[in-house]
């Protein structure tokens, strides 16, 4: 334990004394969620999202003037409620239900739903039932602020370890201490736990800060929402040094970890929600430990999900971070 | 003596190199032991192989009798020849840091005091002079009072008053009855402070002894230095064995006496003469063959 909190105390205090990477650390996401914010802040989508329960192929058979119109992307939904509660948060325009009689429901606040509907009545008549639901809109700085807050502890946590133990070990200090009786199981444990602080410590601060200007929606309980951006930083510290275990170019760790963010940062939903894409792009998002974290926490945040009904994706990203960190310091080499 | 540390056959080789090639060596507790030789000798992976870092292809390493295990890391202390330090600590903080990773240590305090690390205590690491930082690394090396002592190369880059310092250093550590280990190119350095030496050449041991010993087992004469001016063009005719520089000429001689007189009585001018013994730089370049 004296061995752990020397080297822990020692890396945090590395960091906190860099003070040109603490500032950018803490700009960079503050100014990014800004900067969103007031781009995004007229919610301009060009196309019309509509829900469907029942399969598309089917909505060609119903309603095939609607299936022609452009403009509308159709997105399928195995089950009514979850495009019912997609509805409701404004984050679809219009849900249609033909496994049965043709029935949609729109938001009655919607200026989208209030669109849609007059165009399914000028293609396809007044065959649909109407249904309305009630609910506020979560606007679009509320939808990604967990994307945007996920992918940069992502970079954090996977560059900030990966490359900071790269070093280490290019530069000869892990030789150094190969030199003393210190496990380096400690050692990798002081760096995910130091990594850790600070990050939780940013994205606190970043997310208090933003706050302040843009009052974020939060249904869901903090705890939970602790709980869960914890376990998903721990998830991807575990990736960093899984990368670092052995390596000491820097060249092929930033090689190795651009491979790891790139597809991370386009397809765990940070930027876009994959509704509507590719069944196997969906599939392979499914393998990215940021995708449940950011799943987790949107519905935590704009769902008011409790934690027993995150918990598929805490599971994974548990599992994923054990899997991970038992591998990491397996293959670890001090140099 | 006891050897605090033993090789026997000691074997690296790496993908078609051996590096090191069959090395036995006793190092009695309490002398500081000079390992020398030229560049690519196998200096730096024998040292690695006695600290425990690098792990031989074959043959065995014994600490006070019995193989290297876990108890070995607490017991030696370590100066690499490159090291960095973890940024932005303090004097203070890194040793502070390295303490906390030994169940036995020396007091810090005795520890600044040891190596003269007071003015400096407070000051980034990353500002330290080349002299200052080697005091901390010894310091380092130091701070679980081992046993055995490794120093690979700790004066190179060095300024002259610096280095004189740093053996001041390891003369006052090795008074604390402890046994260093010590590699360096510079043989006025081995000469001022280990007891015995061993001179590497391509993987193996090619001589072995107290400084003294060797001298007097390689070199039984000295050399008489005379500038060609004063020398004449006699002193080639009187069949004594010579070597011709740019300026001067040396001749060799174990009859110093016989051959002083015979210069005299040759006309030789010997105002000017110089009589050098042989250093251990001679030494170094006759047995590793650097002269040719």
């Amino acid at each position: 334990m004296k061995q752990f909190l020397a080297v822990l105390h020692a890396r945090n205090m590395e960091f906190l004394r860099d003070r040109s990477a603490l500032t950018w650390n803490l700009a960079m996401p503050f100014l990014l969620v800004i900067g969103l914010a007031f781009t995004f802040s007229g919610n301009n989508k060009e196309i019309y999202k509509v829900g469907i329960v029942g399969g598309i192929e089917t909505l060609g058979r119903v309603a095939p003037a609607l299936q022609a119109t452009q403009h509308i992307q159709f997105v399928p939904y195995a089950d009514l409620d979850t495009g019912i509660d997609k509805v409701k948060h404004h984050q679809m325009d219009m849900l249609i239900d033909i496994s049965s009689a043709p029935k949609y429901w729109i938001n009655s606040s919607s200026p989208n739903g209030y669109l849609l509907e007059r165009i399914i009545w000028g293609t396809e008549g007044r065959q649909f039932q109407r249904q309305t639901i009630e609910g506020a809109e979560i606007r679009y700085v509320d939808w990604f602020l967990p994307g945007i807050l996920g992918m940069n502890m992502m970079f954090s946590c996977l560059f900030g370890v990966g490359f900071v133990i790269v070093r280490y070990r290019k530069n000869g200090f892990l030789k150094r201490l190969k030199a003393t009786p210190l496990n380096p199981f400690y050692f990798l444990f002081a760096q995910l736990v130091s990594r850790l602080l600070l990050i939780m410590v940013i994205t606190t601060v970043v997310y208090a800060g933003c706050n302040v200007f843009i009052e974020f929606n939060m249904q869901g309980s903090y705890w939970d929402l602790l709980l869960v951006t914890t376990l998903g930083a721990m998830c991807l510290i575990s990736i960093g040094l899984l990368v670092a275990s052995r390596t000491a170019s820097e060249e092929f760790a930033g090689g190795i970890l651009n491979t790891l963010t790139w597809p991370m940062m386009l397809l765990s939903g940070a930027w876009f929600s994959l509704e509507g894409t590719h069944a196997w792009v969906q599939q392979l998002a499914q393998l990215f430990p940021l995708t449940h974290m950011i799943a987790a926490t949107r519905a935590i945040m704009n769902e008011g999900a409790t934690l027993a009904q995150v918990m598929p994706h805490v599971w994974v990203i548990t599992l994923m971070s054990v899997i991970f960190l038992a591998l990491g310091a397996y293959i670890f080499k001090w140099e | 003596m006891t050897a605090i540390i033993s090789t026997s056959n000691l074997v690296k080789h790496y993908t078609g190199v051996v590096a090191v090639d069959g090395i036995s060596l006793s190092i009695p507790k309490g002398i500081c032991f000079g390992l020398l030789g030229p560049n690519g000798a196998g200096k730096t992976t024998t040292i690695e192989m006695l600290e425990g870092i690098n792990l031989p292809t074959s043959g065995s390493i014994l600490y006070k009798g019995e193989p290297l295990d876990t108890r070995y890391r607490e017991e030696v202390g370590i100066q690499f020849q490159h090291t960095a330090l973890q940024e932005f600590l303090t004097v203070r903080e890194t040793l502070e840091l390295f303490e906390r990773l030994y169940h036995r240590t020396i007091p810090l305090a005795e520890l600044v005091e040891l190596c003269s690390l007071h003015d400096i205590l407070n000051r980034d690491t990353r500002k330290l002079s080349g002299g200052q930082r080697q005091r901390l690394l010894l310091a380092l090396a130091l701070v679980n009072d081992p046993d055995l002592i490794f120093l690979d190369e700790p004066t190179t880059g060095l300024d002259p008053q610096a280095r004189r310092n740093f053996w001041d250093l390891v003369t006052l550590v090795k008074s604390r009855n402890k046994t260093i280990v010590l590699t360096t190119h510079y043989m006025e350095e081995a000469y001022a402070l280990c007891d015995e030496i061993a001179i590497m050449d391509k993987g193996r041991i090619v001589s072995q002894g107290t400084p003294a010993q060797l001298l007097s087992e390689h070199f039984g004469d000295v050399v008489l230095q005379i500038p060609k001016a004063d020398a004449g063009a006699r002193v080639f005719e009187l069949g004594l064995s010579i070597v011709e520089a740019a300026d001067f000429v040396e001749i060799r001689t174990s009859r110093l006496h016989y051959t002083l007189q015979q210069l005299l009585e040759n006309g030789v001018n010997l105002d000017r003469l110089h009589i050098r013994s042989w250093t251990l730089e001679d030494l170094f370049i006759n047995v590793t063959g650097l002269s040719k």
